[in-house]
């Protein structure tokens, strides 16, 4: 199946496990399908068998927790929970809590959804798989990934990892962060603006890359291009800012801050996955 | 009282470092605080598992839980209320996520004097107490605080915070007495037996931390007098220790006091522990709760702050009489 048709079935289960559900986070769980696809699928190494997770695996953290409905939908086409549980996000009892949960589900490998703190849980993921491989090549250390929003980045705790981990050189260390210009009370560049975000990174001392993040070919250069960085001796961690479009995939969510935490009612659930669908017979996003 | 005295922050960062030696899953992070926290004795043996952080609490701990997932036992060390004052990032990365991580904060309460209120864990107790799971403990002497370290490193599993004074404390684990993890211990006597004299006024009193040997010497204040005191020694305060309290409280009866001693705001700390147990219960003595009632700290000799705020041995004493004889 390729990334595309993949990419097109994620968005479905993400509108209607949402929509089951009666409350969530679409807009920015849409904007990070082709960012997490991509590294769930092409480039984390040892996440394929869930009954057999290495110690060596690569590891992923999803900081800005509220966007874990694209996780979920990747965690069950990978076969780590059945489909049919998708339907039970945010029901009293369920391992998909409304944010990620490490003790209910230990894949998803930190438990997030205050902003600004997964980011630091990555980094000390980071240091100890480090010390652990300390004596085996840089191609060989196992990864940790790590996806934060714009809107988190207004958090402190953010840029106090953003200071450590390039002193650590944290090399296996590579953030994503899902640019989608987007929070509850408006536009990121309204409620309290980042910019220049790939200035303020690379002086920081991380190694930047700066995407359209929901252009596949765009996403896997970028991952690629970080891990070769690591694996070539670059002591920086890595910083991939992929600019993307809140709610991508649903014209009527496209951009519109009103669907951040706001989810669709059934006759919207189907205009969605219908326009989404037919993105197969036109070749799907870009 | 021979072994000199010594703070518990000391004897915390000796521990430590010994343990280093025998448990390579050790790493310890601060935050600009090596120096005051004693994880310097760390750092200095073990620079490779050492990471300063810089002065960046919040950031510290979700790194240490991030550590913590990769099988390492994490000390993180600061303040105790500069810890306390990142209790969302303690809350999730930490407790939610039952990281298997050691929070270490020093400088408890008024006891540290001059520096004054802004740095005085006040309400540390009260708030990690409040988080599931979370373990939260204060050694009274050195031979406490490095049995209870080996107790952490050895035997606990998941997140715990271990409360450390700045200023020196006199030994006051008695000879051969065995340190027993999560138990209260009777301080002024190996005897565990009920009180003795006959009509004499039945106090029974809990210290931790710094209170315990303040609570001795009130014992001594009152000798000879109407009252017959015990001095118990509450290392854990979570999980707390509800059976030897029970006991204890039995043989206090409902005509006796218990007294609760804590350099601590009384909402939250050893004081609730007490309250919240023998509350579920009928018929029990009454609590004379001793510690911050409800205030700020401020600057000062610890002495004089102790006496100021009625933990001292002579302002423990003083209270106890006065409830007594009212």
């Amino acid at each position: 199946m390729s990334l595309q048709t993949i990419n097109i079935e994620l968005r479905q289960s993400i509108i209607e496990m949402l929509t089951e559900a009666k409350s969530g986070h679409p807009g920015g769980s849409l904007s990070s399908v082709e960012i997490l696809s991509v590294l769930w699928f092409e480039v984390m190494r040892g996440v394929d068998n869930p009954k057999n997770l290495p110690e060596n695996r690569d590891r992923f953290i999803l900081s800005k927790g509220h966007g874990v409905p694209t996780l979920y939908a990747i965690l069950a086409k990978k076969g780590f929970i059945d489909p049919s549980e998708l339907m039970t996000l945010r029901k009293t009892g369920s391992r998909l809590q409304g944010h990620p949960d490490r003790m209910r589900l230990p894949i998803v490998e930190a438990s997030t959804g205050s902003l600004g703190q997964g980011m630091s849980v990555a980094q000390g993921m980071a240091l100890g798989l480090k010390m652990d491989h300390a004596s085996k090549s840089p191609s060989e250390i196992p990864r940790v990934y790590c996806l934060i929003g714009d809107g988190e980045s207004q958090e402190g705790q953010i840029w106090e990892c953003a200071l450590s981990a390039p002193k650590f050189k944290l090399s296996n260390l590579c953030v994503v962060l899902d640019a989608n210009n987007g929070q509850i009370d408006g536009f990121v560049s309204d409620v309290m603006p980042l910019e220049p975000l790939m200035d303020k990174f690379k002086s920081f001392g991380w190694e930047t890359f700066e995407i359209d993040g929901h252009d596949l070919d765009q996403v896997r250069g970028a991952f690629d291009k970080a891990k070769k960085f690591s694996e070539s001796g670059g002591e920086k961690p890595q910083m991939i800012i992929a600019r993307t479009v809140k709610g991508k995939g649903v014209s009527f969510m496209e951009h519109k801050i009103e669907w951040h935490g706001v989810v669709p009612k059934p006759d919207q659930c189907k205009a969605a996955v219908d326009e989404i669908k037919m993105g197969i017979t036109k070749g799907g996003i870009k | 009282m021979s072994t000199p005295a010594k703070a518990t922050r000391q004897s915390f960062g000796e521990r430590l470092a010994e343990l280093g030696a025998t448990h390579p899953e050790i790493v310890v992070l601060d935050a600009d605080l090596s120096k005051s926290t004693k994880s310097e004795l760390f750092a200095k043996k073990f620079p490779d598992r050492f990471f300063e952080m810089g002065i960046a609490e919040a950031n510290m701990i979700g790194t240490a839980a991030g550590l913590a997932f990769t099988g390492k036992i994490p000390f993180l060390c600061s303040f105790g209320c500069f810890l306390t004052g990142r209790y969302d990032t303690i809350r999730l990365s930490v407790a939610y996520a039952q990281a298997n991580v050691r929070l270490v904060g020093t400088h408890a309460g008024v006891g540290i004097g001059d520096d004054g209120h802004s740095q005085m864990g006040l309400e540390d107790i009260s708030l990690m107490r409040a988080l599931p799971t979370m373990g939260v403990f204060q050694p009274a002497d050195d031979v406490e605080t490095k049995a209870l370290m080996d107790f952490l490193v050895k035997t606990w599993k998941g997140p715990a915070y271990i409360r450390l004074t700045r200023q020196n404390l006199p030994e006051v684990t008695l000879k051969g007495q065995v340190f027993r993890p999560l138990k209260i211990h009777r301080v002024d006597s190996t005897d565990i037996s009920s009180f003795s004299a006959a009509g004499k006024m039945r106090v029974a009193c809990f210290a931790s931390g710094a209170t315990v040997t303040e609570s001795l010497q009130a014992q001594k204040l009152l000798a000879g007098s109407e009252i017959e005191m015990q001095v118990y020694n509450v290392h854990s305060l979570k999980p707390f220790d509800e059976e030897s309290l029970s006991k204890i409280a039995n043989h206090v009866g409902t005509d006796g006091l218990l007294v609760s001693v804590e350099d601590h705001s009384v909402i939250g700390g050893l004081a609730s522990c007490i309250s919240e147990s023998i509350s579920k219960r009928g018929n029990q003595p009454r609590l004379l709760a001793l510690g911050i009632q409800d205030q700020f700290g401020e600057s000062g000799e610890p002495i004089e702050l102790y006496d100021k705020f009625g933990i001292s041995a002579k302002a423990i004493a003083g209270q106890i009489k006065e409830n007594v004889s009212t």
